[in-house]
C-alpha cells in the first residue's frame, strides 16, 4: 500500500505526475491512497517516493478535459477513480465514448458538478473596492465555492479583469492578481473588506429589474441555490421581494387607466406631422406598392420589389419573382440569377442601366426551411393580381420590347405559359399587342448540374440576348 | 422639477427596461483583456451573474438610456401617454455605471435600450455614443447589446453594428395587424425591412473583400427580436409560424417570447387578463423543436384544434403521443432524425446514444446513465433489455397527466 500526498496548489499536475508513473510500473488502483493538502498518516500504508520521470503516455485528448475538471470535486474518492479510470483507457482507448460505462458516467457526474461549480463561482464571485495605490485599481472577493476549485476557475477572472488587481480568498486557498501575474498562496482566513458603495447601486438595479407580476422563486433558486446567498449584496433582497410581489402586481392591475399628461397630445401631434412628411417624400407609386396586400404573399415578404431603370428604357425585362436576396434588399435581380443575369447581358453588350429590369410578381413566395427560404412558385391567381403593378410599370416606362424571362413573366404578359423551350428565341405579342420577346428565366441555368450543360444554356441566353441588341439603347 | 440622482434614474431606468425578456449574453467572438490595456472578456457562452425572484437571468446592465418617448405603444409603460415618471442618463452615467458593475463582477455587459426622443436618428445616436466611449476610450471588451430603432438611418446602424455584439429589433407582436392596432407610429414594414439590413450587412462584414482581409466585424453575436404574447389575440400556431419566418428570413438567433405583462399605469385599450407564464414556458420549448430537433411548425399544432400549444404537457411529449404509430424507436438501431424525436431524449444524449453504441449495445440502465429522462421515454423507446407495454393503452396519455392537487377547504 502506497501513500501519495497531493500539494493543495497544483494538485493536478502533481496527480498526473504520479499517475504516470504508477500507469508504468503497472501499479494496481486499489493498492494506492491519495490525499490532497495535509498528509494524514495511514498505519497500512508507506508515503510514495516522488513520483520517477517516465516517458509521457499518451490518452484521449477527453480524458484530460475529464480529468482536470474531476479532480477538483470534494469527493475524497476523485483521485482513486480517476486512475482507476486511466487505467481502463489504457487498455481500451475508446472507452470515454460510452457514457453508459458506470465508471465513466461516475467520473461524468464529478465533471459535471464542478463544472456547474466553476460557472457559478465565475457568475455569483463579488468584488469590492479596495481602493486604487498606483494606476492600477484593486479589488477583493470573499467566495465559497462547493468544491475546491480556485485554481480552475481563477484564470477566467485573470482574462477578464486584465487591467485591475485583485484578490479571491476561498476556504480552501487565496488567488491574488498583480500586474498581470496570477499567483495562489494558502488559505487565510475571511478578510474584512470594506463596505463598496456601488453595491448600494446594484441593489437598486435587482430591485428594480424584478418584475412583481411574474413571481417565480423555484426558477430563481433552482439557478442561484441559497448557499451562495450570503457572500452576495443584492440576495438579502430577495424575501422582502417576494412577500410583496402579489399585492404590488395586484395593485398594478386595479389601478384605473390615468388620464395621458398634457404634453402627450402635443408631442402626438409632432410624430403625426413627421409621418406625414416622410410619406410625402416618398415615391407614391412605391410607397403604394410596398402597401398592396392583393394577395397573400404581403404577409411573410420582407417587403416588394419594385423594377428598376430609367423611364423611356427601351427594353423591359420581367422575370419571375424576387429571390431571398432581392426580398432583402427590395432590388430586382441582384441574387445569383442576377448577377448571371448581369454578366450575359454585358457579354450580349447591353448596358444593364440602360433597361428597366422587374418581375411578374412583386412579393418572395417561400417555405421557410430551418434557417433557409425555399423559392416557391408563385401560382395563377398571385400571378394574377399582381399583373396591374406590371401593367402599371409597362405604361409608365413604355419599352419597345418586353422580354419575358421564364414561364411565370411568360404566364403574366401572355395568358399562357406553356411550351417556355419551344417558344424561347421568339418575338411574340403582350395580350395587348405590345411587342414581346421570349426567352428562359437566368435561374434555369443555375439548376442545372452538369457544367456543360450549364455552359451550353448560358451561351444561348447570351445568343437571345444579344438578338435583342438592335432593340437597346445606344 | 428636482434633479434626480443617479441611484433614482436608476431605478426608473431598470424598471421601465424590465420588459424585455432578452438578457443574452452569448454568441459572439471571444475576446479577454488579459494583455492588461483594457477590460473585460466575452467567452461565448454567456453566464448569468444573477437571477431575480422572477426567475429570469440577470446577466446585463439592462436599461433604457431614457425612458421619455414620442411613441404610444399601448403595451408599453414608457408611452408618450403614460404618467410614469420620467428620466434620462447622460451618455456619462452609462458608461460609469456600466464599468463600476463590470468591475465588481456584477454583469456581462450592457443592454442599452431607449425611448424614442426627439427623431430616431437623436436617439440612435447617443446610444452609439455610448458604444463608442466604452469601446475606444475605456477599452471595455464586455458584451454590448444594443436595441436598434427601425427608423434610424443606415449610417447609424453600421457604426452600432461595429461596437455592439448583439442587435436587437423587436417585432412586438406576432402580426402586423397587432402592431397596427397597439403600436400606431410602428410600421412592421420597416421593422422588416431593418432586420433584413441588419442580415445583409452582417453577410456582408463575413464575406472577404478583394484585398482578402476581413471587413470589420458586425454585430458578431448577430440580432434576436421580442414578442409579446397574449396581448393580442394570436393562437401558438400563429406566433410559431411568424418566428419560423423570422429565423429563416432574417437569420436571428433567438426570438424571445414574453407573456404580456400587466405595468404600472396601463392603457385600457389593452386585455387585463395576464396569460399564464406557462404559455411562454411551451412556446419555447416548441421553439427548440424546431430550431434543433428538426420538427416543423405544422407537425407541432397539428392536433390542436384551438392552435394553442397543450399548457398539461411539452410539446413533444403532446406530439408523440399523438403519433404512436411512430413508436416505439429501437435505441439500437433508430438514425439520429428519429432518436430526436423521443420524448425525454435530447440532443446532448442523442450524441451519446450514437457514440457508445458503435461500440455495443444499449440497455436501460445505460439511458439512464446517458441523461434520458426515461419518466417520458419509457413508452416510446426499445433497449436490449427494455420492451414497452401496451403503446396503445387508452390511460398512455394520463399516465403523464400532473397530479391532481387536492382542493384546500376554505
Amino acid at each position: 500500500m502506497l501513500r501519495v500526498t497531493l500539494p493543495r496548489i497544483g494538485t493536478y499536475e502533481a496527480w498526473r505526475d504520479h499517475a504516470r508513473a504508477f500507469l508504468a510500473e503497472g501499479m494496481r488502483p486499489e493498492n494506492i491512497l491519495w490525499h490532497r493538502g495535509g498528509s494524514e498518516d495511514d498505519l497500512f500504508a508507506q508515503a510514495a517516493p516522488p513520483p520517477r520521470t517516465v516517458p509521457r503516455i499518451t490518452v484521449p485528448k477527453d480524458f484530460v478535459a475529464l480529468a482536470r475538471l474531476a479532480i477538483h470535486h470534494g469527493d475524497p474518492e476523485r483521485f482513486t477513480r480517476l486512475y482507476a479510470l486511466l487505467c481502463a483507457v489504457d487498455t481500451d482507448r475508446r472507452l470515454l465514448d460510452d457514457r453508459g460505462d458506470t465508471r465513466v458516467a461516475q467520473l461524468n457526474r464529478l465533471a459535471k458538478e464542478v463544472g456547474r461549480d466553476r460557472h457559478k463561482m465565475h457568475a455569483f464571485v463579488r468584488f469590492r473596492d479596495l481602493g486604487a495605490e498606483g494606476p492600477r485599481c484593486r479589488f477583493a472577493a470573499w467566495f465559497e465555492p462547493s468544491h475546491p476549485i480556485l485554481e480552475l476557475a481563477a484564470p477566467f477572472f485573470a482574462k477578464r479583469f486584465g487591467d485591475m488587481d485583485w484578490s479571491i480568498f476561498t476556504p480552501d486557498m487565496t488567488a491574488h492578481f498583480e500586474d498581470g501575474d496570477l499567483t495562489y498562496t494558502d488559505p487565510a482566513p475571511r478578510p474584512d473588506l470594506p463596505e463598496d458603495a456601488a453595491e448600494d447601486l446594484w441593489r437598486t438595479y435587482f430591485r428594480s429589474i424584478f418584475n412583481p407580476a411574474r413571481l417565480k422563486p423555484k426558477a430563481m433558486q433552482a439557478e442561484m441555490p441559497r448557499k451562495y446567498w450570503h457572500n452576495m449584496p443584492e440576495a438579502a433582497l430577495i424575501p422582502d421581494l417576494i412577500a410583496t410581489a402579489q399585492s404590488r402586481a395586484r395593485e398594478m392591475a386595479e389601478a384605473a387607466p390615468t388620464l395621458a399628461p398634457p404634453r402627450a397630445g402635443k408631442v402626438a401631434a409632432r410624430v403625426a406631422r413627421a409621418q406625414e412628411a416622410l410619406t410625402a417624400s416618398q415615391d407614391r407609386i412605391h410607397a403604394a406598392l410596398d402597401a398592396c396586400t392583393h394577395c397573400p404573399l404581403h404577409a411573410n415578404a420582407t417587403q416588394a420589389v419594385p423594377g428598376e431603370g430609367p423611364v423611356g428604357a427601351p427594353l423591359m425585362f420581367v422575370g419571375g419573382q424576387p429571390g431571398d436576396r432581392e426580398d432583402l434588399e427590395g432590388r430586382p435581380f441582384v441574387g445569383p440569377a442576377g448577377q448571371l443575369f448581369d454578366r450575359a447581358l454585358a457579354t450580349a453588350g447591353i448596358a444593364r442601366d440602360t433597361a428597366y429590369v422587374t418581375n411578374a410578381v412583386k412579393h418572395f413566395k417561400f417555405t421557410p426551411r430551418g434557417k433557409r427560404r425555399l423559392r416557391q412558385a408563385p401560382n395563377a391567381g398571385e400571378i394574377a393580381h399582381c399583373r396591374w403593378w406590371l401593367d402599371l410599370e409597362r405604361e409608365r416606362v413604355r419599352p419597345d420590347v418586353v422580354v419575358a424571362l421564364g414561364a411565370t413573366a411568360l404566364e403574366s404578359l401572355t395568358g399562357d405559359r406553356r411550351n417556355l423551350l419551344g417558344r424561347r428565341g421568339r418575338f411574340e405579342e403582350t395580350c395587348d399587342g405590345a411587342p414581346l420577346f421570349v426567352t428562359i428565366h437566368p435561374s434555369f441555368i443555375l439548376r442545372l448540374p452538369d457544367p456543360v450543360r450549364k455552359a451550353e444554356e448560358e451561351a444561348r441566353f447570351i445568343d437571345d440576348l444579344r438578338r435583342l441588341r438592335p432593340h437597346a439603347a445606344a | 422639477m428636482a434633479r434626480l440622482t443617479l441611484d433614482q434614474k436608476l431605478a426608473i431606468l431598470s424598471d421601465a427596461a424590465k420588459y424585455d425578456a432578452s438578457c443574452a449574453s452569448s454568441g459572439g467572438q471571444r475576446r479577454d483583456s488579459r494583455d492588461g490595456t483594457g477590460i473585460g472578456s466575452t467567452t461565448g457562452s454567456g453566464i448569468c451573474h444573477a437571477y431575480a425572484p422572477d426567475g429570469r437571468c440577470i446577466s446585463l446592465l439592462k436599461i433604457l438610456m431614457t425612458n421619455f418617448c414620442i411613441y404610444d405603444c399601448a403595451y408599453c409603460v414608457n408611452r408618450v401617454s403614460s404618467n410614469v415618471t420620467r428620466a434620462r442618463f447622460t451618455p456619462e452615467e452609462v458608461v460609469t455605471l456600466t464599468l463600476e458593475f463590470y468591475r465588481r463582477n456584477y454583469i456581462e455587459g450592457l443592454f442599452l435600450s431607449s425611448g424614442i426622443i426627439r427623431t430616431p436618428d437623436d436617439t440612435m445616436a447617443d446610444m452609439v455614443r455610448i458604444a463608442r466611449m466604452l469601446r475606444e476610450e475605456h477599452g471595455f471588451r464586455g458584451y454590448i447589446h444594443l436595441k436598434t430603432i427601425p427608423d434610424a438611418s443606415p449610417e447609424l446602424l453600421d457604426e452600432a453594428g461595429r461596437y455592439a455584439d448583439r442587435l436587437s429589433i423587436n417585432v412586438e407582436l406576432p402580426t402586423d395587424a397587432a402592431v397596427r392596432s397597439y403600436a400606431p407610429e410602428k410600421s412592421p414594414a420597416r421593422i422588416r425591412k431593418a432586420m433584413a439590413d441588419v442580415r445583409l450587412r452582417k453577410e456582408a462584414a463575413g464575406d472577404k473583400t478583394h484585398t482578402g482581409r476581413r471587413a470589420p466585424r458586425f454585430a458578431p453575436a448577430g440580432q434576436s427580436t421580442q414578442m409579446i404574447v397574449g396581448a393580442d389575440g394570436a393562437n401558438d400556431a400563429t406566433i410559431l409560424k411568424s418566428s419560423t419566418r423570422l429565423y429563416s428570413s432574417y437569420k436571428l438567433k433567438r426570438v424571445y417570447y414574453s407573456a404580456f405583462s400587466p405595468i404600472p399605469d396601463s392603457s385600457a385599450a389593452l386585455p387585463l387578463v395576464q396569460p399564464p407564464l406557462l404559455r411562454e414556458h411551451r412556446l419555447y420549448q416548441a421553439d427548440w423543436l424546431m430550431r434543433f430537433y428538426g420538427f416543423d411548425v405544422g407537425e407541432i399544432t397539428a392536433n390542436r384544434p384551438d392552435g394553442n400549444l397543450d399548457l398539461g404537457k411539452d410539446p413533444k411529449l403532446a406530439w408523440a403521443l399523438a403519433n404512436r404509430h411512430l413508436f416505439p424507436v429501437d435505441i439500437n438501431r433508430a438514425d439520429r432524425e428519429t432518436l430526436l424525436r423521443v420524448p425525454g431524449i435530447g440532443t446532448r444524449t442523442v450524441g451519446r446514444i450514437l457514440k457508445a453504441r458503435r461500440h455495443r449495445t444499449l440497455r436501460y440502465e445505460d439511458l439512464v446513465r446517458m441523461g434520458a429522462n426515461l419518466k417520458n421515454a419509457r413508452p416510446f423507446l426499445t433497449a436490449l433489455d427494455w420492451r414497452p407495454r401496451n403503446l396503445d393503452a387508452a390511460d398512455l396519455e394520463a399516465r403523464f397527466a400532473p397530479q391532481p392537487e387536492q382542493l384546500s377547504l376554505f
